[in-house]
């Protein structure tokens, strides 16, 4: 049984079957449930948690379609679109009963074609389905004011008018009950009917991730915390699944008394998003960790999620699977080591060896046929030591005069005197004062 | 004690493990240098793997020794990474050896991001070649960068210094480079196969 309210006031949120059994009723107050019923579990209704897990199927169903809302206690995701990719909705819906169920949650289900129709349909029953308009018309004519959803001065007052069932309601003039109970109580019987959008926010999937369980007791050896960190990394694989993403390093936080910690790191080559294999990298890094204090509390924290690349690609792709795309390294090696530091090398159609090359320059130029080096020096260099060899040349290079930057120079291929190979130029016809431009590496 | 065991039956109850030659295919990866090829035990570069190429100064051979590789992979539209080169590299002397520059990155990176960069290049399986010029890699380093070949299924190149040699290398290829008067090329170390006698004449380019 769940139980909230002020501390002297305390109501009852849910209660299971047994207790309802006993008597005890939603909304009771908590002192009139321990006089029906002697022996009950209560326990406190958490709404921060309950968000935090609404937040997390949302993430869950994100797999299944784009777009995810959120209503209160309930997600309502738009199928039509996503019936092409998965199959037909008895089919869709076992798929997102088996992942529900998997992850260890009750749930109702219901297909309508309007978002606010499908939540009043799980309030009355689980697993309807109602695929067209037409019948959407039918299938709204029996449910219960009670479980409309409508606003709640109608809730209260349509009751006492005799009125029992939405039917009844979408029967009456529109414009009395607009008298009667403002607009409100209009667009919301056009939403359910799909005369008005549904209005509902969009739900995006959050960029990080960041779970906590708490556990029931003091662990203090490792193995009993295993787990709960596989039910973790689980849920963290089925939110990965959900944003079609990976994760290359996340974080298992130890919490211990008085706010202290252990982190357990647990870094990865390539994103990943398999359990099974997560599971693995956490509990082989868990199984090094000794425990300095008993465990109170579990926190997994992902926030580098890349995106995941499935194996297999091209038939006749010769790279290895899951290649990165040489686009995304070169945007990774940007990312640290700055915007300038990844670039390409292009020829010109100027001849100064300084200006011949630029980043990035996609012209067409034709190989040069005169004999070039391999590394080009950022400034030539005065030849030191004895007189060079001249294995060819001379080159003359004479251009320049209109743009400030005139050379004149006579370029030759030369031997120096330890033997290395040179790209030297010299004032034209003098053949002395070499300067090294260049190295046939 | 029965101190006469056959061989045979310590085999056959596996108590003892019998280690057997790596088999090394001869690959695809020719060097371009049809001496150096004759010789190396795959035939070529050790594919998916690091060769490791010392030098004793820079500009003594070393990119005429790489340049046709690099020319085979940009033409077959193989992406090639050079990473933190000591020169700016001539676009023209490199076209000249028939390398597609438009399939040529270079990595400007700071000594301490070269193995990092170095790595990603080769891990990501997008590069067919990765060349890298360091000065602080350690063994730990090197066998980092043999594993992203391996990953990555990538030819990786590291252009270190002579002094080096001293050190054991993980790589699966070393050669050392002699400089002018006699530039010729040492092969140190080649996984699957005996180490030459010989150097291998490194010849000039052609002029």
């Amino acid at each position: 049984m769940l139980i909230d309210g002020p501390i002297n006031a305390r109501t009852i949120v849910s209660a299971n079957e047994t207790a309802r059994a006993a008597g005890l009723h939603v909304g009771q107050r908590l002192s009139a449930a321990q006089a029906l019923l002697s022996q009950f579990e209560a326990i406190p209704y958490d709404r921060e948690s309950v968000e935090r897990w609404l937040h997390f199927l949302a993430a869950v169903a994100y797999r299944y379609s784009s777009e995810v809302s959120l209503l209160p206690h309930a997600i309502v995701l738009e199928v039509s679109k996503s019936m092409g990719l998965f199959g037909p909705w008895p089919r869709l819906e076992s798929m997102l009963r088996a992942d529900f169920t998997d992850l260890g949650f009750r749930h109702r289900m219901a297909a309508a074609p309007t978002a606010h129709a499908a939540h009043v349909l799980t309030t009355v029953s689980d697993g309807q389905a109602v695929l067209s308009v037409d019948n959407l018309r039918n299938a709204l004519q029996r449910v219960p004011i009670a479980k409309s959803r409508l606003p709640a001065n109608a809730l209260a007052a349509l009751p006492s008018m005799g009125i029992r069932t939405v039917g009844q309601v979408l029967a009456l003039p529109r414009d009395g009950l607009r008298r009667r109970f403002g607009a409100e109580l209009l667009a919301s019987l056009d939403r359910l009917t799909g005369d008005l959008p549904s209005g509902l926010e969009l739900y995006r999937p959050p960029d990080t991730f960041d779970l906590r369980i708490e556990l029931l007791h003091e662990v203090e050896n490792q193995s009993a915390l295993i787990f709960p960190v596989r039910r973790m990394v689980d849920d963290l694989a089925a939110y990965l699944a959900g944003r079609d993403g990976g994760v290359q390093r996340f974080l298992l936080r130890l919490e211990h008394r008085e706010g202290r910690f252990t982190d357990v790191p647990v870094g990865l080559l390539a994103s990943e998003r398999d359990g099974a294999l997560l599971f693995e990298f956490a509990r082989g890094r868990l199984e090094h960790v000794t425990l300095p204090e008993p465990v109170l509390a579990l926190r997994l924290i992902a926030r580098d999620l890349p995106a995941f690349v499935p194996a297999g690609r091209d038939l006749f792709d010769e790279r290895p699977a899951n290649a990165l795309p040489i686009e995304q390294v070169r945007e990774r090696l940007r990312a640290r080591l700055g915007d300038g530091a990844v670039y390409r090398l292009g020829s010109t159609q100027d001849p100064r060896p300084e200006r011949a090359q630029r980043e990035a320059t996609h012209d067409e130029v034709p190989i040069e046929p005169h004999p070039r080096p391999t590394w080009l020096l950022p400034r030539p260099i005065p030849l030191r030591g004895g007189e060079p060899t001249i294995l060819a040349g001379p080159e003359r290079l004479e251009t320049g005069w209109w743009d400030g930057g005139e050379v004149c120079r006579d370029y030759y291929v030369i031997e120096t005197s330890l033997g290395q190979e040179a790209w030297a130029f010299c004032a034209p016809d003098e053949q002395t004062g070499w300067m090294i431009h260049g190295w046939f590496a | 004690m029965n101190a006469v065991v056959p061989l045979s039956t310590l085999l056959d109850a596996r108590q003892v493990w019998r280690g057997r030659a790596h088999e090394v295919s001869v690959g695809d990866q020719p060097t371009g240098w049809c001496a150096l090829d004759a010789v190396l035990p795959a035939g070529g570069w050790p594919e998916a793997s690091l060769s490791e190429i010392l030098l004793p100064v820079d500009g003594v051979g070393e990119l005429r020794l790489v340049l046709p590789t690099l020319a085979r992979l940009t033409q077959g539209q193989r992406n090639v990474v050079i990473v933190s080169p000591p020169y700016a590299p001539c676009v023209a002397g490199w076209r000249q050896q028939g390398v597609d520059m438009r399939r040529v990155e270079f990595v400007d990176a700071g000594e301490k991001d070269v193995l990092w960069a170095t790595e990603q290049c080769l891990r990501s399986g997008s590069c067919a070649a990765v060349l890298a010029w360091t000065h602080h890699a350690d063994d730990r380093a090197l066998r980092r960068l043999q594993v992203a070949a391996v990953t990555g299924q990538a030819l990786a190149f590291v252009f270190r210094d002579r002094s080096h040699l001293s050190n054991a290398s993980p790589a699966a290829l070393r050669l050392e480079l002699e400089a002018p008067p006699r530039p010729q090329i040492w092969v140190r170390k080649c996984r699957g196969g005996a180490v030459p006698a010989q150097a291998i004449p490194l010849p000039r380019s052609v002029h």
